[in-house]
């Protein structure tokens, strides 16, 4: 069975999602995801979804999933690269996908992590950082 | 006037007919040079409605048609299921109201994406959807 | 018979194109014109069956409803009137039942029945040559339509990594349809990080166009850059106010400047009058 592969790159995990996600590929997704991100103690997962060419309501659920379940393991979630296509139809389709962190690309996706795990160390300090959009 | 042009049955009976289905009609949208942003509301919408067919109905059919009214073309699909029907449809078509335990956004959602929708179910003998996306507009 | 007429078909009908006052030859060159004539004739007679030529759906004339699109298309793109191309074809109608005349002068009945087929497949030939005339006409309607959409929906790069959208005019759903696409791409393009949509130049706002805005926001931030509307005149500001509109979710600026001073703040950039004394 296909598996979408899970990086490790220091304090975070990177997933690429390379093909069109169907609906038991994308279960799986997330329940490795929260297995990885409980076994080595993640502060972030980075979900490249540039590739992907269609998000309906069933995987936009399970992208929220995965931000919710890593948030009560204590890492942020950031969804980056979306096509413009995508992001017009998640929003007419009517999921503004709450919560998710979002970011351009990798590279700002890495900065906003890692500018999210320095706020969460220095509590108090409540200045909205450059990049961090978070999606209401 | 709406014209039928050319037809193309699938059948639609487990999850992986829906990788096939889904590029079928993505061949069919550049075909008639559909906008990228209109292919990606349809192929969203339609994968909605199949996924509500194979959850609910076991599977069933979709009908890809390409249609035209002048100087505009477009894709009507007609997905037939015989499984057990909506009972309450205005309830159905409610954004956030499901059966199932999935976000409730599936049919208003896919209404909201195309230009025309509708729906036909009879308790107990299936459910009929018909949705139409023109390439511009 | 018509075959070996085609000669002088195709003469009598260059010489009624040609003494037709109407003819473009600021359009079209003699030599041109002939080489479409002969062409169209050539398929024509080639089809010029007993049996087909009542039945122009068949296979058989496609070819020549092909060159006759093709032909009526191109004058459309021209500038062609549609008096200028109907004489085209009307004109070859006459030619044709000219050397139909000459051939069965002596017997009436004949002539009649072979020219009521003429008329009759000619008629139908300028059905299809104006059916596709007002095709090309649209197409080039349809064009301009597209780029005038393209043209009234400037993206500007203010700044690395600052989009500005000046919006003029009226927002419609097709419009703001249009204005969401190039906006979203234009960041994809440029990887900017925050986008500026000015409606000072909007006439009014009704709860449709704000709820097209706030599609526009949202999708902006899924795609994970930031979108902010500036320019929101007194007036507009009442009317959004009065409609009950919920726009707490957006980055609202009074002005472009604001809104730029914003961007820049949030990207941890500084204006600065220049220092000329002392140099940095």
């Amino acid at each position: 069975m296909d598996k979408i592969p899970i990086l490790k790159m220091g304090p975070f995990l990177l997933v690429t999602i390379q093909v069109d996600l169907y609906d038991r590929l994308a279960l799986t997704l997330e329940a490795d995801l929260v297995q990885m991100v409980n076994k080595t103690r993640a502060k972030g997962v980075l979900i490249d979804i540039s590739a992907v060419s269609i998000v309906d309501s069933f995987m936009g659920r399970i992208i929220g999933n995965i931000a919710s379940m890593s948030k009560l393991l204590e890492a942020e979630t950031v969804l980056v690269g979306m096509q413009p296509a995508v992001a017009i139809t998640l929003i007419e389709l009517g999921l503004p996908l709450n919560g998710v962190h979002t970011a351009l690309d990798m590279e700002r996706g890495m900065n906003l992590l890692k500018s999210m795990i320095n706020d969460t160390s220095n509590i108090g300090d409540n200045e909205i950082e450059e990049d961090d959009l978070i999606v209401e | 006037m709406i014209l039928s042009l050319s037809k193309d049955a699938i059948e639609i009976i487990k999850e992986q007919d829906v990788v096939l289905f889904r590029n079928r009609l993505k061949e069919t949208a550049i075909r008639i040079k559909m906008s990228l942003v209109n292919q990606t509301r349809l192929i969203t919408a339609a994968s909605e409605l199949v996924r509500n067919m194979l959850r609910y109905a076991n599977g069933g059919m979709c009908l890809i048609e390409i249609v035209t009214r002048g100087r505009d073309n477009g894709i009507r699909l007609t997905f037939t299921d015989k499984g057990p029907g909506i009972p309450d449809i205005a309830l159905a078509m409610r954004d956030g109201y499901s059966t199932g335990k999935s976000l409730g956004m599936g049919l208003p959602g896919s209404k909201r994406l195309v230009n025309e929708f509708e729906i036909k179910s009879q308790a107990g003998e299936g459910t009929m959807v018909i949705i139409l996306k023109w390439s511009h507009g | 018979m018509l075959q070996k007429k085609k000669k002088s078909i195709l003469e009598n009908w260059m010489k009624n194109q040609l003494v037709y006052e109407g003819l473009r030859e600021d359009l079209i060159s003699n030599d041109e014109l002939r080489i479409q004539s002969e062409k169209l004739i050539d398929a024509l007679v080639a089809n010029l069956s007993a049996d087909g030529i009542n039945d122009l759906d068949s296979e058989k004339w496609s070819p020549v409803i092909e060159i006759l699109g093709g032909i009526s298309i191109t004058r459309a793109r021209q500038g062609f009137s549609p008096r200028e191309t109907g004489n085209f074809i009307f004109t070859l109608k006459e030619a044709l039942l000219l050397v139909l005349q000459e051939e069965i002068k002596d017997d009436p009945k004949t002539l009649y029945e072979e020219s009521l087929k003429i008329s009759r497949l000619m008629d139908n030939l300028s059905i299809v040559t104006f059916e596709t005339f007002i095709k090309g006409r649209e197409e080039v309607i349809l064009r301009q339509t597209d780029e005038i959409a393209e043209i009234s929906t400037p993206v500007i790069r203010v700044w690395e990594g600052i989009l500005a959208l000046p919006i003029i005019g009226t927002l419609d759903s097709a419009r703001t349809q249009i204005v969401m696409e190039n906006l979203l791409q234009e960041i994809v393009n440029t990887r900017s990080s925050i986008a500026i949509l000015d409606i000072s130049g909007v006439p009014a706002v009704d709860s449709l166009v704000a709820q097209h805005l706030i599609k526009t926001v949202s999708a902006t931030r899924l795609m994970g850059a930031d979108c902010i509307i500036s320019g929101i005149r007194p007036e507009i500001a009442q009317t959004i106010v009065h409609l009950g509109i919920d726009l707490s979710s957006i980055t609202t600026k009074a002005s472009l400047a604001s809104a730029l001073a914003y961007a820049f703040k949030s990207m941890k950039l500084e204006v600065r009058r220049a220092n000329t004394v002392q140099k940095l």
